[in-house]
C-alpha cells in the first residue's frame, strides 16, 4: 500500500518542481521575440488568433508582458529558460538514477531480501548484490535472519511470580534468544512477531513450571526447563507459520519470593548446621577409633612381654606405678591402728612437712 | 507533446495526475499481508486475496489486481495470524480458590466477507473476540478444581476453551489458531499471603526436620564409633581378663594421682596402713633401721 503515496508524490513532485521556470508563461501567450526556438513557431500564431478574439485589449497587455520582461531580463541578467531538450535530459537522468537506487540491492551477509512484485511474494535474495525490477513493480524487506535477537522476561526490576506445580510461588527472569529461520513467514504470517514471542516464551515458562516443583524449579532441573520452554514455544510458533526459530531459553533467576526469603535462608542455615553435627560426630568417630586402636595395641604389646614374666612383670608394674604415684602425692603412713591425726589433714600435712623439710 | 505541456503546463500537469489517479486507484496493489473485499455502492462484489489454508506464498491471490475506480471500495483486512489479549481475569475454581488468569488467542480472519458484514471492522472483531475469550476462559476454568487450573494444558483444557471459541469464532469469520494461559496468579491479598504463610512454615518444617536428620546422624555415627572402639577394646582385653584388670588399675593410679601430663589433679594425700601390699617390704625392714 505505501506503494502508492511514494510513487504519486514523486510524479507529481516532478510536476511542482517544474512549474517554475515554466511559471512566467503561465498566461501561454509568448512575446515572438523571445530566443524563439520552441516558442517562435507557436506563438505567432497564438498572438494572430488573439488579436481578432481579444480585440484591441490584448495589445496594451502584450506591451506591459513584454516590457516587463525586458526589464527583468536586463536587471537580473539571468540565462535563458531551459528549453525542452534539457528538461527531457534532466527527467531521463532523474529516471536512471531512480531504476538504479532500486533495482540493485546489496544484500549484507546474514540478511535475505524478499521481493515482492506489485505486493506478490516472488522470491527471496540472498546476501550479496541481487537485481530485481525498478521500484513500483518490485519492492525489496531486508530480513536479518542470522543475527540472535534476545527477548528478556520475568523480573527485573519488579517481581513477576509464577505457580510452581506444589503451589509454591516463584520469581523468575528469563530471557529468549531467537532468529528468523523463514523471512518470508516472518513478514507475511504474523501480525507483530516480537509481541507474539512475548506472549508465547510466557505461556510456554508457565506451563513447565506449573508442573515441577518449586525445589526443582530453583536448583538442579533448570536446564531440563529451559529446554522444554524451548520447545514447547518452539513447537506453538511452528503451529503459526512464524518462520522463528527459538535458539534457547535461559533462566537467569529463579528465586523464592522477598516475602519469604528469610524462611529460605533458614532452610539453608539448617542444612549448614545438620552437616556440621555429622562432622563432629564424625571427628569424634575418628578420634575415638583411633584411641581405642592405639590403647589395644599398647595393651597388647604389653600382654605379650608379661606372657613370657607374669610375675616378675606384674610385680615390676607394680612397683614403679606406685613408685610414681606415691612420689608425687602427700603420704601419711599410720603405724599403729586407731591413731587419728589433726583435722583438717592437708592443712597439718603441710606444716608437718614445712617443719620437717629444713630439718631433713 | 513538449509543446503543448509548454504551452499549457498546468493543464497537461492536471491532466497526467489525473491518468496516474485513475490508474493507481483501478489497479491497486494487493499486498501479502492483506485481504480485501471489494464493495460496490455497499455492496460486497469480490474478495481478493483470500486466506486458504495450506497455500504457499507468493502463490496466485497477492499482486496486482482492478476496480472501477469511485464506483468499487475496497476494505482492506489482515490476512497474518493477530493477537487477542485479555486482562487477567478471576476463576473461581470448584473448590472455591481464586485465580487471577491472563489468556490470550492467535486467530486468522478466514472469511473476510463474512467478518465484514458481521463486524465491519478488524477493531470491532478484537473486542468481540476479547468478550467471548474472557467469558469461554471464565466458564471453562471455573469448573476445574484448583490444581488443575494450575496445569490446563494437561487436562485438555484449552482444548475445550479453543472449541468454544473458535465455534463464536467463526460467526465472524475468524478461525481461532491457539488459545493459550499466559499468567496464572493469586489474586492480591489474603490468598496471595496465605501462599506466602504456608510456604513459610513449610520451609520452618523443612528446615527443622534437616536439623533433626543432622543430630540423629551425628548420634548414630557417634554410637557406631563406641561401638566400634569397644569391640577394639574386648578383642584385646579379652585376652586375658586379670592381666587386663591389674593394667588397667596401674594406669588408672597413674591417671588419678599423677596426672596424663595435660591437666595436674587435685593434691591428694594417702594415709597408708602397715598392711599395705606396697609397704609389705617396707614393715619387714624398717624396724631395725630405725
Amino acid at each position: 500500500m505505501s506503494t502508492f503515496p511514494g510513487w504519486a508524490g514523486r510524479i507529481g513532485g516532478f510536476f511542482t518542481d517544474n512549474k517554475g521556470p515554466w511559471g512566467p508563461s503561465g498566461s501561454g501567450d509568448e512575446p515572438p521575440s523571445d530566443d524563439g526556438h520552441g516558442g517562435g513557431p507557436w506563438g505567432d500564431p497564438g498572438g494572430k488568433e488573439r488579436g481578432p478574439l481579444g480585440g484591441r485589449t490584448v495589445a496594451p497587455l502584450d506591451e506591459l508582458l513584454r516590457r516587463g520582461r525586458m526589464r527583468f531580463r536586463g536587471g537580473g541578467g539571468l540565462p535563458g529558460r531551459p528549453d525542452g531538450t534539457l528538461i527531457l535530459w534532466a527527467l531521463a537522468a532523474l529516471i536512471a538514477i531512480w531504476l538504479v537506487f532500486t533495482s540493485i540491492h546489496s544484500i549484507a551477509p546474514g540478511q535475505r531480501g524478499v521481493v515482492t512484485r506489485f505486493g506478490r511474494y516472488s522470491y527471496t535474495l540472498g546476501p550479496g548484490v541481487g537485481l530485481t525490477l525498478p521500484s513500483p513493480i518490485d519492492r525489496v524487506q531486508k530480513v536479518d535472519v542470522e543475527s540472535i535477537r534476545s527477548v528478556d522476561l520475568g523480573s527485573q526490576s519488579s517481581e513477576d511470580l509464577m505457580l510452581t506445580g506444589d503451589q509454591n510461588l516463584l520469581d523468575i527472569a528469563y530471557s529468549v534468544r531467537w532468529n528468523v529461520k523463514n523471512p518470508e513467514w516472518y513478514l507475511f504470517q504474523l501480525a507483530d512477531p516480537d509481541e507474539t514471542i512475548r506472549q508465547v516464551a510466557e505461556s510456554a515458562m508457565r506451563s513447565v513450571i506449573s508442573q515441577v516443583t518449586l525445589q526443582d524449579a530453583m536448583g538442579d532441573k533448570r536446564s531440563e526447563i529451559e529446554t522444554q520452554v524451548t520447545d514447547r514455544m518452539q513447537r506453538i510458533l511452528d503451529g503459526y507459520h512464524s518462520g522463528i526459530a527459538i535458539q534457547g531459553v535461559a533462566i537467569q533467576q529463579a528465586d523464592p519470593p522477598a516475602e519469604v526469603n528469610d524462611a529460605f535462608k533458614e532452610v539453608t542455615a539448617a542444612q549448614q548446621d545438620a552437616k556440621s553435627y555429622v562432622n563432629q560426630a564424625n571427628a569424634y568417630a575418628l578420634q575415638l577409633t583411633a584411641k581405642a586402636q592405639g590403647e589395644a595395641a599398647a595393651f597388647d604389646k604389653v600382654y605379650q612381654q608379661y606372657k613370657l614374666a607374669p610375675e616378675v612383670t606384674r610385680r615390676r608394674m607394680y612397683y614403679e606405678t606406685m613408685e610414681q604415684v606415691l612420689s608425687k602425692v602427700d603420704k601419711t603412713i599410720v603405724e599403729a591402728p586407731g591413731v587419728t591425726p589433726y583435722l583438717p589433714l592437708p592443712q597439718v600435712k603441710k606444716e608437718q612437712q614445712q617443719q620437717q623439710g629444713p630439718q631433713q | 507533446m513538449i509543446g503543448f505541456i509548454r504551452r499549457r503546463p498546468l493543464v497537461s500537469g492536471g491532466i497526467v495526475l489525473l491518468v496516474l489517479v485513475l490508474l493507481l486507484s483501478s489497479f491497486p496493489i494487493v499486498p501479502e499481508t492483506k485481504q480485501a473485499v471489494v464493495v460496490r455502492f455497499g455492496k460486497p462484489e469480490r474478495i481478493l486475496n483470500r486466506y486458504e489454508p495450506g497455500r504457499p506464498i507468493g502463490s496466485a491471490g497477492a499482486g496486482l489486481s482492478y476496480r472501477i475506480p469511485f464506483v468499487d471500495q475496497i476494505v482492506w483486512i489482515d490476512k497474518r495470524v493477530l493477537a487477542v489479549d485479555m486482562e487477567p481475569q478471576p476463576v473461581l475454581s470448584t473448590d472455591q480458590r481464586r485465580l487471577m488468569v491472563d489468556a490470550f488467542a492467535r486467530y486468522r480472519i478466514v472469511d473476510p466477507l463474512l467478518m465484514y458484514i458481521r463486524s465491519t471492522s478488524e477493531e470491532n472483531l478484537k473486542s468481540q473476540l476479547q468478550t467471548i475469550l474472557r467469558s469461554d476462559v471464565r466458564n471453562e476454568l471455573g469448573r476445574q478444581p484448583f490444581a488443575a487450573l494450575l496445569t490446563p494444558e494437561r487436562q485438555g483444557i484449552m482444548d475445550d476453551v479453543r472449541t468454544a471459541l473458535n465455534a463464536q469464532a467463526a460467526k465472524f469469520g475468524a478461525e481461532i489458531v491457539d488459545v493459550r494461559i499466559k499468567k496464572t496468579d493469586l489474586p492480591d491479598g489474603t490468598p496471595l499471603q496465605s501462599a506466602f504463610e504456608s510456604m513459610r512454615t513449610a520451609r520452618e518444617q523443612e528446615a527443622r526436620s534437616i536439623r533433626a536428620q543432622g543430630l540423629k546422624q551425628a548420634q548414630i555415627i557417634r554410637a557406631q564409633a563406641d561401638a566400634d572402639a569397644s569391640k577394639t577394646y574386648a578383642a584385646s582385653f579379652g585376652q586375658d581378663p586379670q592381666f587386663y584388670d591389674f593394667y588397667r588399675a596401674m594406669q588408672s593410679y597413674l591417671t588419678t594421682f599423677v596426672g596424663d601430663g595435660q591437666d595436674k589433679p587435685a593434691p591428694t594425700n594417702i594415709i597408708l596402713s602397715p598392711q599395705n601390699e606396697y609397704l609389705k617390704q617396707f614393715t619387714g625392714r624398717t624396724a631395725p633401721s630405725k
